[in-house]
Parts: C-alpha cells; sequence; structure tokens
C-alpha cells in the first residue's frame, strides 16, 4: 500500500496509513527523499494520525524519514500522535529527537506558516 | 471467543497479530489504552520473529481472574534462540541494527513477562495484560 504524498504549495503532506507494513515506510522513505527534490519543497508534514501503533521500528523508520528530508533541506513536522499511542511511547522508551511535532495537521500546518517560533522544536 | 492463533511469517503477519489483539482486547473490556500497550508488545515481539527466527506464531487467548480480564499473549518460535536472556532485557541492547528497545519495551508495556529460550531451539515469550 503507497503512501499518499500531496504538494500544497511548497509543502509536502503524507498520510501515513494504518496498517503498513516494514517495507511500505521504507518506500515511503525513499519516494520522500526524492519527491522534496521534484517539487523543491520546504516543508514536510508527516501525518500519523491513522497509525493505532508506533513500535521502534516505526519510530526508527519515522525518524530516518524525517532525518532525510531535512538533510535534503525540508523542515519536517510529525502531527497527529494519538494519545495512547504516545503514552505507549513512552512506556517503550521510544523517541523522535530532533523531530518537530505537533497536535494535528491545522497546527502542524500553521506552526509552518508561524516559521517555526512557537512549540517544540525538539520532542526529546 | 477462541483463541486467535496467527503465524507469524511475514512482516504483514505483524499487523494481523496486532488487529487481532486489539478486538480481543475490546471483545474483554480493555480499555483504547490497553489496547495499544498490548498491540504495541505484540509488534515487538512478532517482529523479533520475523527478524531472528523467519518464522513463529502468536497465540492471544482471553484471560478471567476473579472477575477482572485480561489478554494472554504467547509468541513462540524456533529460531535461534537467545544466548543472553538477561542481556537482551537491558534497554538498548540489540545483535540487529534496531534500537534494542523491543523486548524490554514489550516487558514494560504489558503486566506479566516470562521468557523462555534455548539456544538452537527456540524462543518462547508468555505476556499477561488485565484491564485496570
Amino acid at each position: 500500500m503507497p503512501v499518499p504524498i500531496l504538494k500544497q504549495g511548497d509543502v509536502l503532506i503524507a498520510f501515513i496509513q494504518a496498517a503498513l507494513t516494514d517495507k511500505d515506510l521504507v518506500r515511503f522513505r525513499d519516494e520522500l527523499g526524492e519527491a522534496v527534490g521534484r517539487w523543491r519543497s520546504r516543508a514536510v508534514v508527516i501525518d500519523v494520525t491513522a497509525l493505532d501503533v508506533i513500535d521502534s521500528f516505526a519510530t526508527r523508520t519515522v525518524r530516518g524519514i524525517a532525518h532525510t528530508a531535512r538533510l535534503r533541506g525540508a523542515r519536517t513536522l510529525v502531527v497527529g500522535i494519538q494519545p495512547d499511542v504516545a503514552f505507549a511511547m513512552v512506556q517503550l522508551g521510544l523517541t523522535l529527537e530532533g523531530v518537530t511535532t505537533a497536535l494535528d495537521l491545522e497546527d502542524g500546518l500553521a506552526l509552518l506558516e508561524e516559521g517555526g517560533q512557537r512549540g517544540s522544536s525538539d520532542a526529546r | 471467543m477462541q483463541d486467535e492463533r496467527v503465524s507469524i511469517e511475514h512482516e504483514a503477519d505483524i499487523v494481523t497479530a496486532r488487529q487481532k489483539a486489539r478486538e480481543l482486547a475490546a471483545a474483554s473490556g480493555l480499555s483504547r489504552t490497553e489496547q495499544t500497550l498490548i498491540a504495541t508488545a505484540i509488534s515487538e515481539v512478532a517482529r523479533n520473529i520475523v527478524s531472528y527466527a523467519r518464522r513463529g506464531e502468536v497465540v492471544l487467548a482471553l484471560l478471567e481472574d476473579h472477575g477482572r480480564h485480561g489478554v494472554l499473549v504467547v509468541a513462540t518460535d524456533e529460531g535461534p534462540g537467545i544466548a543472553d536472556p538477561e542481556l537482551a532485557l537491558k534497554d538498548g541492547y540489540s545483535t540487529s541494527s534496531s534500537m534494542g528497545m523491543g523486548l524490554p519495551g514489550a516487558r514494560r508495556l504489558m503486566d506479566e513477562f516470562e521468557l523462555e529460550t534455548a539456544v538452537g531451539k527456540g524462543t518462547k515469550i508468555t505476556m499477561r495484560k488485565w484491564s485496570r
């Protein structure tokens, strides 16, 4: 199942669906890195609202995606981590170091418009 | 509801196992947060099966004890086993490229966690989560 990547101005928005396999996530990482160059995107928003589980593999992949996009010159935001998923991540000891997070897509886009002056720049 | 048996061979089976666990946990009245903790723990142990043992299975069952409800998860494989189980349960230890959060993380997510393993024979992980 491919991850849909939406282009909105100079922002790419990717909606990660539930029940993605590891292979889907890895393919998504590669496609996104390429898409940032193709569209000359300044920012990438990864919406994980639909993910009902974020385990250590998914965390590592999302972190990898965010760092890849940043090395390609785009800011990356992860939005929509559900409260129970956030709690499970804390229990697991998982962190999204260096990845900006926002409550949801709306909040994430607002944060980008403000130039990211607000909020947690380091979700440690 | 009967026991659910999910054979784990491909990574897509990890998703199946955690979905079945969520259904079972919901049926036994566990909260959404508890369902997520169980599904995440299963994701970690099932991924270990795919990464290290190639194949195995996850068996899920409902538990009841003096009016308390819960979910039992038994993950077994006939893979290489774990040479140093104590080390494998330490945070940050991994023989692969993962973060080494899998087993210790799964243990923290569940209420009960037992690891039986023998080198060359396989691994059995028994976990339980009870409703609050």
